[in-house]
C-alpha cells in the first residue's frame, strides 16, 4: 500500500506492507533511529511517538494507519540549536542514564504536560506508568517532568 | 588554554552523554544499516530438555530470499564451545556449551537452528517453515530435587547435576575460628533457609549484532558491556586471529551484569557473516531476550548464625545450592563465590563456614545480574540479623551495633580473609537514623500493633558493605578465575592542547564520558570541555577489562590519575628544560608550570606546542606528552552504608506499599555526585524490585512462563516509592581517588531493607520470613499461616 506521512516535518510517500508497523517504518525505511523498540508486547513504552499530536506507541500503530497524518517524534523536538524545555529538563535533571527509553519517556512526559501543565508526583507517575526505565528508579524523572512544567508555564 | 578554576572532582557536571540520548541521535547496535547486510535469526527450542531426532530444513531453504538455513549438524565442526573464564575447581564438571544444539537441547530457548534472509521478516518467515522433532527427556527444575539421590540428570554424561562444591572455612584458612564448633556450642541458634528467586537483567535495550566480515579482518558491533573480553573470548571459540577482529560496543542501552558475556548469538553472527562474506545483523525480541539471556539469582541459602545471649554473634555457617542453568557461561559457576566473602559483611564475626554447591538444571543459565553474589550474601545476613534480634528481643539496629566493626577498628581483616581499608558504620548509621525518623516510626508501629489497625507498619534495616572495583589481578587468580582485574587508560595531548582519553571501560549507561572528563580536566588543569573520552572500540581502546562489579572508577578511574600523572610529569621534564630549572623547582597549578619563587612560567599547552615540535627538549626525551597506565589494584573497595525501609502491609490483602525509604551510602570520594545519586537510584529501583516484584517462574515442563513485559513485573513510576538519600564520605585507602564505587551499592542493599520492613510488620502476627517477591498473595499466605 501507498502511504504519505509527515514526520518532523517532511513527507514522505512510501509503498508499505500493511503489516508493517509504524516503529519500523520509521526506522527501518525512513532512518528515524532515533525512535526504538524495547519490547513485543508494548509495555515498555521506548517506541512512543506522536501521532497528530497525542502520544501513541509506534510499535502497536500500523504504517497505514498514519497515513495522511502527522508523526513527532524526538527527533523532531528541538527547534533549531535549541532543545524543547522537556529535553532540557531531562538533561538538567539527571533523567537519563543508558537513555534507551529516554525517546518515549520524552514524548509521553510532553503529552503528559500538555495534559495537565502542572501535575504532581503523582500525576506524573500516573502519567508515566506506561513507559519502564531500568536505570533511573524514576526519581529524577519526575523531576524533571516537574520541571519541565514551570519551564514551559514560565515560557507561556 | 585556560585554566579551570573551580575544581572539577565533587561537582554534579551535567552529562556530555545526553546531548545524544536525548535528541535521538544515537548509535544503537540497531541502528547500524551496512550495504548488502543480510539478516539473522534463530530458532529457539520450546521444550526445555529433549533429544533432537530431526531438523527439517528443506521447505525453508526454498523460501524467498533465504540464504542460508543452518542446524547444529552442519556447524558442530566449527562453532566451538561457549566460554565458561571461572572454574573454579580444579575438578569443576563444565559440559560443552554449544551456540546451536547438535544433539540435545538442555533450556526452553536453547538455540536449534538459524536462518539468514535479505530482510528480517523473510528470516522470521523461514524459521516458521522449520521442523524440529524432539523426543522428550526429564526435565530438572527443582534446586533440591536436582541433587537428591537418583535424581533425573540434565547432563547424563556427567553422572551428577552437581557442577562443583566451593568451600571456605576461617578455621582451615587460619582467618578465624571452627564455626560448626561454635553453633554447637552457642547460647543461641537461629537458622533460616532463604531463597533467591530467578531474576531477568531486563536492560532496555534487547541484544543486538552485526558483523562486517571484511576483506581483512572482521568488524563486530555488539550491545555488550564487555567488548574486550569479547574479542578475545570469540577469537579462542572461532580460533579467529585475535588481531584479525574489531570489537566495539556503540551506544548501549543498560547492563546490569545482562550483557557481560559470551552469546551464542554473537558466535553465530560472526560464523555466518565470514560463511557469507556478507555483513549480517542479529537483533532480538523481548521475549527472545527474557527466554535466551542470562538470569540471576537462583539460590537457596541455608544460614546458621550463632550468638551468645548479649547479641554478640559466634559463629556464622552457610550452605548453598546455586542454580547454574544448564550450561555455564563466562562467569556462571564464580557468581555465588563472590558472595562468599560477603555473608560476615560488617561484622566482627569469629567463625565462618560457607559451602556452595552449584547444580545444573534445564533452564537458561544463570550469570551476573547487577550485585553478582553479593546481593544474595548481604540479603542473608541482613535478614538473620533481623531474626536474630528478634529471637533475643534486641532492635535490630543494637544488634548490628553490638557486632560491627567499629571505625577506629579499620584496617580490619575480616573472618573472610578480606581486609576492609576504611568505612564509618555508625556515622552512617546515625545519619540514616535521623533523615528516617526511627524512633518516631517505633513508636507508630507499636500504637498500629497495639490498634489491631488493619494497615500494620514494618521497619527493614539493612546495613551493608561490598567488595568493589573488581579486581586485585593476584586475588582473581588465587580463586581461579581465568583474566586479570586490572584496568587501563591512555592520555593522548594534541597540538592544540585538547585532549583525548582511551579508558579500557565500557560505560552503558554510568556517564564514565563526564566523570572521566572531570577528572582529567583536574589533573591537567584544562577545561573539562576541552576532554574527548574514547571507549568501547577494540581498536581504539586496545587494552581494557571492561565494566562490571562497580570497577570502572576504582579501577578505570585510577589508571586515568596515573595516565594523566605521567602526562604531568613529561611535562614537568619538559618545562623545565626550557624555562632552564631543574624539574624539583617546578610547581604546576591549574594549568601552568612555575619556576617556584621566580615569576618565570609556562601554561601546560605552551609546553604542548613544545613537546610537539620537538624543536627543543632535553637529551633522551621523546617528542610529545601522549603517556599510558595500566592500574591493578591491591585490593578491592568497599562501600558501604544504611538503609531503613518503612512499609505498610494491608493484613487483610497482603498489599505492601513502601511508606519511606531512607539510605545513607559511603561510596568514598565522589568524582560526581550527580551521577552518583542516580545510581544509587537505579540501584534502589532493582533491588526492591527483587523484594516485591521480580520473578523468572518456569511451568513444570521447563517454559518460562514471565517471558514478557506483560508477565515479568519490572517496576513503572508508580511502583517505586520516593528516594531519601544522603551519603557519608569516608575515602578508600586503595586507590589515589579515594573512591569505592556505587554501581550496585543500592541494589545489595535494599531488598533486605525491604523484606525486613515486611517481616517487621506482620512479627507480632506470628510471620517469621516471607518469600520474595513479597507479592499480595504470599503475605496473605504467611499471615495465615501457609507456605509463604
Amino acid at each position: 500500500m501507498r502511504i504519505t506521512v509527515t514526520v518532523d516535518g517532511v513527507n514522505y510517500s512510501d509503498e508499505v506492507e500493511p503489516r508493517t508497523l509504524l516503529v519500523h517504518h520509521l526506522r527501518d525505511r525512513l532512518g528515524k533511529t532515533g525512535t526504538v523498540v524495547g519490547c513485543d508486547t508494548s509495555n515498555c513504552g521506548a517506541c512512543t511517538v506522536h501521532l497528530d499530536g497525542r502520544s501513541v506507541k509506534s510499535c502497536s500503530v500500523l504504517a497505514v494507519q498514519a497515513d495522511g497524518r502527522a508523526v513527532t517524534t524526538v527527533e523532531g523536538l528541538a527547534d533549531g540549536g535549541e532543545l524543547h524545555p522537556v529535553q532540557q529538563a531531562f538533561h538538567e535533571n539527571h533523567a537519563l542514564q543508558c537513555g534507551f527509553c529516554t525517546p518515549g519517556m520524552i514524548m509521553q512526559a510532553i503529552d503528559l504536560l500538555a495534559e495537565d501543565p502542572d501535575p504532581d508526583e503523582d500525576a506524573v507517575r500516573h502519567g508515566l506508568e506506561g513507559n519502564l526505565c531500568r536505570c533511573t528508579g524514576y526519581q529524577n524523572i519526575v523531576h524533571a517532568v516537574r520541571d519541565a512544567a514551570r519551564r514551559l508555564g514560565g515560557t507561556r | 588554554m585556560t585554566a579551570a578554576v573551580e575544581p572539577e572532582v565533587g561537582r554534579a557536571r551535567r552529562r556530555k552523554e545526553d546531548a545524544r540520548l536525548i535528541t535521538g541521535a544515537t548509535r544503537w547496535t540497531d541502528n547500524i544499516r551496512l550495504p548488502g547486510m543480510l539478516h539473522l535469526a534463530v530458532l529457539r527450542s520450546p521444550v526445555a530438555h529433549a533429544r533432537i531426532t530431526s531438523v527439517d530444513t528443506t521447505e525453508a531453504v526454498r523460501l524467498p530470499g533465504v540464504l542460508e538455513v543452518l542446524t547444529g549438524a552442519d556447524l558442530a565442526a566449527e562453532q566451538g564451545s561457549l566460554p565458561c573464564a571461572w572454574p573454579i575447581t580444579e575438578d569443576m564438571l563444565a559440559p560443552p556449551a554449544p551456540s546451536i544444539a547438535v544433539d540435545e537441547v538442555n533450556f526452553a530457548g536453547e538455540v536449534v537452528a538459524a536462518v539468514v534472509a535479505r530482510t528480517p521478516e523473510e528470516a522470521q518467515d523461514a524459521l516458521a517453515a522449520i521442523d524440529v522433532d524432539y523426543e522428550d527427556l526429564p526435565v530438572v527444575l527443582d534446586l533440591t530435587a536436582a541433587v537428591a539421590d537418583g535424581a533425573d540428570l540434565v547432563h547424563p554424561d556427567l553422572g551428577t547435576n552437581k557442577s562443583a562444591t566451593w568451600v571456605f572455612d576461617s578455621a582451615e584458612a587460619g582467618t578465624g575460628g571452627d564455626a560448626t564448633a561454635a553453633i554447637a556450642e552457642a547460647e543461641v541458634v537461629v537458622e533460616r533457609t532463604f531463597r533467591q528467586q530467578r531474576l531477568i537483567p531486563a536492560f532496555m535495550e534487547p541484544r543486538s549484532v552485526v558483523v562486517d566480515p571484511g576483506p581483512d579482518s572482521a568488524t563486530l558491533w555488539s550491545a555488550t558491556q564487555v567488548p574486550h573480553i569479547l574479542r578475545w573470548m570469540l577469537s579462542a571459540v572461532l580460533g579467529i586471529p585475535e588481531h584479525k577482529l574489531r570489537v566495539i560496543a556503540p551506544d548501549v542501552g543498560g547492563g546490569f551484569g545482562g550483557k557481560l558475556q559470551v552469546t551464542p548469538e554473537e558466535v553465530l553472527t560472526l560464523l555466518v557473516a565470514r560463511r557469507l562474506g556478507k555483513p549480517v545483523k542479529w537483533t532480538e525480541s523481548r521475549t527472545e531476550s527474557m527466554l535466551s539471556g542470562h538470569h540471576g539469582r537462583d539460590q537457596l541459602q541455608r544460614i546458621t548464625v550463632a550468638a551468645r545471649r548479649d547479641g554478640t554473634v559466634t559463629g556464622l555457617k552457610v550452605d548453598l545450592l546455586a542454580d547454574m542453568g544448564a550450561y555455564l557461561r563466562l562467569i556462571t559457576p564464580g557468581v555465588p563465590i563472590l558472595g562468599a566473602f560477603m555473608y560476615n559483611a560488617i561484622y566482627k564475626f569469629p567463625a565462618y563456614r560457607f559451602t556452595c554447591t552449584n547444580v545444573f538444571t534445564n533452564k537458561v543459565p544463570t550469570d551476573a545480574y547487577r550485585g553478582a553474589g553479593r546481593p544474595e550474601a548481604t540479603f542473608a545476613i541482613e535478614r538473620i540479623m533481623d531474626e536474630l534480634a528478634a529471637e533475643l528481643g534486641v532492635d535490630p539496629l543494637e544488634l548490628r551495633r553490638r557486632n560491627w566493626i567499629r571505625h577506629d577498628e579499620f584496617p580490619f581483616t575480616t573472618v573472610a580473609g578480606l581486609t576492609y581499608d576504611t568505612g564509618d558504620y555508625e556515622a552512617a548509621t546515625a545519619r540514616a537514623v535521623e533523615l528516617f525518623g526511627y524512633d518516631e516510626l517505633r513508636a507508630e508501629q507499636a500504637r498500629r500493633r497495639a490498634d489491631h489497625d488493619t494497615v500494620q507498619l514494618g521497619i527493614g534495616v539493612s546495613t551493608y558493605t561490598e567488595m568493589c572495583g573488581l579486581a586485585p589481578s593476584r586475588v582473581l587468580g588465587a580463586l581461579r578465575y581465568g583474566a586479570g582485574g586490572w584496568e587501563h587508560a591512555a592520555i593522548r595531548v594534541l597540538p592544540t592542547g585538547k585532549v583525548e582519553l582511551i579508558t579500557g571501560t565500557s560505560p552503558h549507561g554510568q556517564g564514565h564520558v563526564t566523570a572521566w572528563s572531570q577528572i582529567v580536566a583536574d589533573r591537567l588543569g584544562v577545561p573539562f570541555e576541552d576532554v574527548e573520552v574514547l571507549h568501547g572500540d577494540t581498536r581504539v581502546a586496545h587494552r581494557g577489562m571492561d565494566s562490571y562489579g562497580s570497577r570502572s572508577l576504582a579501577v578505570g578511574g585510577t589508571a586515568v590519575v596515573l595516565a594523566a600523572d605521567k602526562v604531568l610529569a613529561k611535562a614537568r621534564t619538559v618545562a623545565a628544560h626550557l624555562m632552564e630549572c631543574s624539574p624539583d623547582d617546578v610547581e604546576f597549578t591549574a594549568g601552568t608550570f612555575a619556576v617556584r619563587g621566580t615569576a618565570t612560567s609556562m601554561s601546560l599547552g605552551e609546553v604542548v606546542v613544545a613537546a610537539h615540535v620537538a624543536h627543543n627538549l632535553p637529551d633522551g626525551v621523546e617528542p610529545g606528552l601522549d603517556a599510558e597506565a595500566t592500574f591493578d589494584p591491591d585490593n578491592f573497595s568497599y562501600p558501604h552504608g544504611t538503609h531503613l525501609c518503612a512499609v505498610e502491609v494491608d493484613t487483610e490483602t497482603g498489599r505492601v506499599v513502601i511508606r519511606s525509604y531512607v539510605c545513607v551510602d559511603d561510596v568514598g570520594k565522589v568524582v560526581n555526585p550527580m551521577i552518583v545519586e542516580g545510581q544509587v537510584h537505579g540501584g534502589l529501583a532493582q533491588g526492591i524490585a527483587q523484594a516485591l516484584f521480580e520473578e523468572a517462574v518456569h511451568d513444570e515442563g521447563g517454559t518460562l512462563t514471565t517471558a514478557t513485559l506483560a508477565d515479568y513485573l519490572l517496576p513503572s513510576a508508580v511502583d517505586l516509592p520516593w528516594f531519601t538519600t544522603d551519603r557519608t564520605e569516608t575515602p578508600a585507602d586503595t586507590n589515589p581517588l579515594g573512591v569505592k564505587g556505587v554501581g550496585e551499592a543500592g541494589t545489595i542493599a535494599s531488598t533486605p531493607a525491604v523484606v525486613n520492613a515486611v517481616v517487621d510488620a506482620l512479627r507480632h502476627l506470628g510471620v517469621r520470613d516471607v518469600e520474595m517477591p513479597c507479592t499480595p498473595m504470599r503475605v496473605w499466605k504467611a499471615l495465615r499461616g501457609g507456605a509463604a
